[in-house]
């Protein structure tokens, strides 16, 4: 299995992102700068977290106009895998591929803790690690965190179970206590919380290596 | 052409900085200052020299980066 890590100037776990993936596919991921107009072979990408153009106008308003966008919009909307972590998940947003957008942390701090996540749909590509209800510890480390969408959006996203991972203990103000959702497709997941930060003992916790390896092995 | 650019908050969205700032207000005794909302404001210099197609040119480029209309408000200012 082939993966790709979209690199933006200032991204900052796009390398964090590269270990993860190579444990759990056993083979190092292509580094795709942004400024790229196209995409190696892949069957999965990742949007790494970071700052990406130091936040100028909106956290991922500028990655998600950059060359090698137009390239991850139209492997996305042909059904490769997407996931975009922290900056990622904005990105996203940005970009139009998931609902929503990411706000200023509701408490005005940048917030960097682990927090406890439930798992509110484990039929997801990106949850079948885990069972439904399961609590997972991951780190957040964000000042724009905070999930907005019009009721409307928050309602259909409850609804066709598309709220993959659920706060515990809201950090950030998060709408209905979200904190990663799917496309109504369900091959993109955008989270604010850091699964490749958590794969070894070694960095506190390993519920980040069963989630890649549940996403390499759904994948397949 | 000259442009000026205003990017407000939706009504209805939570705007933390702004009841911040609201809150520094009344800690400095101005009293009376109520849903204070912060925004931005961009400007720029445009070749086109037509109104009609200024507008429509800024109108293009609010939707497709300078506000985010999931959860944003922009209005259009133009002076020769």
């Amino acid at each position: 299995m082939k993966s790709s890590v979209i690199v933006f100037p200032a991204s900052n776990c796009d390398r964090d992102a590269a270990v993860a993936l190579e444990q759990a596919t056993g083979k190092a991921p292509d580094m795709v700068w942004h400024g790229d107009a196209e995409l190696p072979a892949t069957d999965l990408i990742v949007l790494p977290g970071g700052f990406s153009y130091g936040d100028y106008l909106r956290s991922g308003a500028m990655a998600a106009r950059s060359p090698i966008m137009r390239a991850v919009i139209e492997k996305a909307k042909a059904g490769t895998p997407v996931i975009g972590i922290c900056n990622g998940f904005q990105i996203l947003t940005e970009a139009g591929l998931l609902p929503g957008a990411l706000m200023r942390n509701a408490g005005l701090n940048f917030v960097c803790r682990t927090v406890t996540l439930k798992v509110e749909n484990n039929q997801s590509m990106f949850s079948s690690a885990f069972s439904k209800g399961q609590s997972v510890n991951f780190p957040v480390a964000h000042h724009d965190g905070n999930f907005f969408a019009d009721s409307e959006t928050l309602d259909r996203l409850e609804s066709e179970g598309r709220v993959v991972f659920r706060y515990v203990d809201n950090p950030n103000g998060s709408a209905r206590d979200i904190a990663g959702i799917v496309n109504d497709s369900g091959n993109i997941l955008g989270m604010m919380p850091h699964p490749e930060r958590v794969i070894s003992p070694l960095l506190g916790g390993v519920d980040g290596a069963a989630f890649f390896k549940g996403l390499v092995d759904a994948v397949g | 052409m000259k442009a000026r650019i205003t990017v407000t908050l939706k009504s209805g969205v939570l705007d933390p900085q702004g009841k911040a700032i609201e809150g520094a207000l009344s800690g400095l005794g101005f009293s009376g200052a109520h849903n204070v909302r912060q925004g931005k404001v961009i400007e720029m210099k445009l070749d086109e020299t037509d109104e009609a197609a200024a507008r429509a040119k800024l109108e293009d480029m609010c939707k497709k980066l300078l506000a985010n209309p999931v959860m944003e408000n922009y209005s259009i200012e133009l002076t020769a």
